[in-house]
């Protein structure tokens, strides 16, 4: 389902991300771990076209997403790190603006929009305005948006960060519950090893833009010969702090949290 | 082509959720009309150019277009705030057609707005000299709008701060507005500022409202069509330019 190939991304002088080779099968649920500025996000964007790589190779569905990019966009389906709702329009609005976006068919809509609200709890919610919902909402709607033109691959950048562990735990659900039914692939990131060690059936594990290991979380803890996923990811990459230094989008980010009030 | 439709649905709905704004950006205007009108009224009057209230009414009308379009274009700048431009970037739509879309909605959600000021200067006094002349003024009204609406997009995929915001408001707005003949006749002005006017297309937009409502302007009514329109085509293939060079 997606096949990366000695994939490199530099920003001038740094090599954000150094020769990543992934393969992902259809219908697995695949995390991608590592340090803040390990070089995920700039992974994901290279597979969701919205950066070209340096060098290297990707396919998503077999697809090139450098030379097909609109090919590319209507397979997969993504829950970005921040969040990227309109909060002036309702959930129902939200979810409609993205199905024409996707070319999904009007008779298909409202039946899918209808059975994925339900599914996540929302569908009572579904005429309220977003700004008026909770993280944890918004986080499912997000989900719901990004399953709606019923894609082949999920990303999820950080879906649970900042959410109570009632809300994570009820996501991840969902999350396997989709994955079982519909089949869809799933390629996430997160922090919460305890999420990846439940969800995933692989793990790639990225450091300083490199992939340190790969395998499942039993494989991983066997190579390094510990009995947590979290100190296996220690010991793979170290205890030292990552600081990352905050570009202008990071900032924004930032302010942007802060008027959110979270 | 559905993409475009319901992008600039949705502006129109951010614009009508909007109430409190709507009478917010309605108090600029009618602050202008209401204190110069009636404040420089008798010195405008004394000085042989009849009714200033009559004379600023096409002005603030443009006044209220050029601020509701040009910030609707920098509504860019809080959907890259909220996170929401990255929806419409990783969409399979081709980008020309999201510009397109928002773009012509900031300018749809201007001519309301410019409209709702038009009709508060009826209330106020306004007696524009021919009321069958209306929908040509409209036509006027929607090519402002489209002109800085696009300059707005362009502007806003510029820009990645909002402290950048206050220097378009204050390099960018005022100037456009103050340069435009809103306030001021375009006769007899020393030559540097004859110059400035003549660059702002705001000035080509009010002299057609002038000429619409009034039957007196400083340019041919064809003059200010033929400039207006080449102005919003060119706007808006710098704003497409700019909207495709957005990174996320």
């Amino acid at each position: 389902m997606l096949h990366i190939d000695n994939l490199v991304k530099k920003f001038g002088s740094v090599t954000a991300v150094d020769g990543v080779s992934i393969d992902v099968s259809a219908g697995e649920i695949f995390a991608f771990l590592g340090p803040n500025g390990a070089g995920k996000t700039t992974t994901i964007q290279m597979l969701t076209t919205l950066l070209a790589p340096t060098s290297g190779s990707i396919t998503v569905d077999g697809i090139d997403p450098t030379v097909k990019p609109m090919e590319v966009r209507k397979r997969f389906g993504i829950v970005f790190q921040d969040p990227s709702l309109d909060g002036d329009l309702t959930a129902y609005e939200n979810l409609e603006l993205h199905a024409v976006l996707y070319h999904v068919p009007k008779h298909v809509r409202n039946e899918r929009i209808e059975t994925l609200l339900k599914l996540f709890e929302l569908w009572e919610r579904k005429d309220s305005l977003v700004k008026e919902f909770s993280g944890g909402m918004k986080r499912r709607l997000e989900i719901v948006r990004g399953l709606l033109h019923t894609p082949k691959i999920l990303f999820l950048d950080e879906p649970t960060l900042g959410l109570d562990p009632q809300s994570r735990n009820q996501l991840w659900t969902h999350v396997k519950q989709l994955n079982a039914s519909e089949g869809v692939t799933v390629f996430l990131t997160t922090h919460y090893m305890d999420e990846a060690d439940r969800v995933a059936h692989r793990i790639a594990i990225i450091d300083h833009g490199k992939i340190v290991a790969q395998g499942t979380s039993q494989e991983l803890k066997t190579q390094t010969e510990t009995d947590s996923l979290e100190a296996a990811f220690l010991k793979l990459t170290g205890t030292t702090i990552r600081d990352e230094r905050a570009g202008a989008a990071d900032q924004m980010r930032q302010m942007a949290r802060m008027w959110r009030g979270r | 082509m559905t993409a475009i439709y319901i992008l600039w649905l949705r502006e129109l709905k951010k614009y009508l959720r909007s109430r409190a704004r709507i009478f917010a950006s309605l108090s600029q205007p009618l602050l202008y009309l209401f204190v110069l009108g009636f404040g420089l009224g008798p010195v405008f009057q004394r000085s042989g150019q009849g009714s200033y209230l009559q004379f600023v009414a096409p002005g603030v009308v443009g006044m209220s277009l050029l601020f509701t379009s040009i910030f609707s274009g920098i509504g860019l700048l809080w959907d890259r705030q909220f996170g929401f431009l990255k929806e419409t970037l990783v969409a399979p739509v081709p980008r020309l057609h999201i510009m397109i879309g928002r773009t012509l909605g900031g300018a749809t959600t201007a001519v309301v707005q410019g409209t709702l000021v038009l009709i508060v200067c009826l209330i106020a006094g306004f007696r524009p000299q021919n009321m069958a002349m209306l929908p040509i003024a409209l036509v006027l009204m929607i090519l402002i709008a489209t002109v800085f609406s696009a300059l707005g997009t362009a502007l806003g995929s510029a820009i990645k701060d909002m402290q950048a915001f206050q220097l378009i408001m204050n390099y960018v707005v005022m100037p456009i507005y103050f340069l435009s003949s809103a306030l001021f006749p375009l006769a007899n002005l020393p030559k540097g500022l004859a110059i400035a006017t003549r660059i702002d297309p705001l000035t080509y937009g009010i002299d057609g409202l002038r000429a619409v409502f009034l039957g007196t302007s400083h340019f041919a009514l064809s003059t200010d069509f033929a400039i207006l329109g080449t102005v919003a085509a060119i706007f808006l293939a710098f704003g497409a330019w700019a909207f495709s060079r957005i990174q996320v």
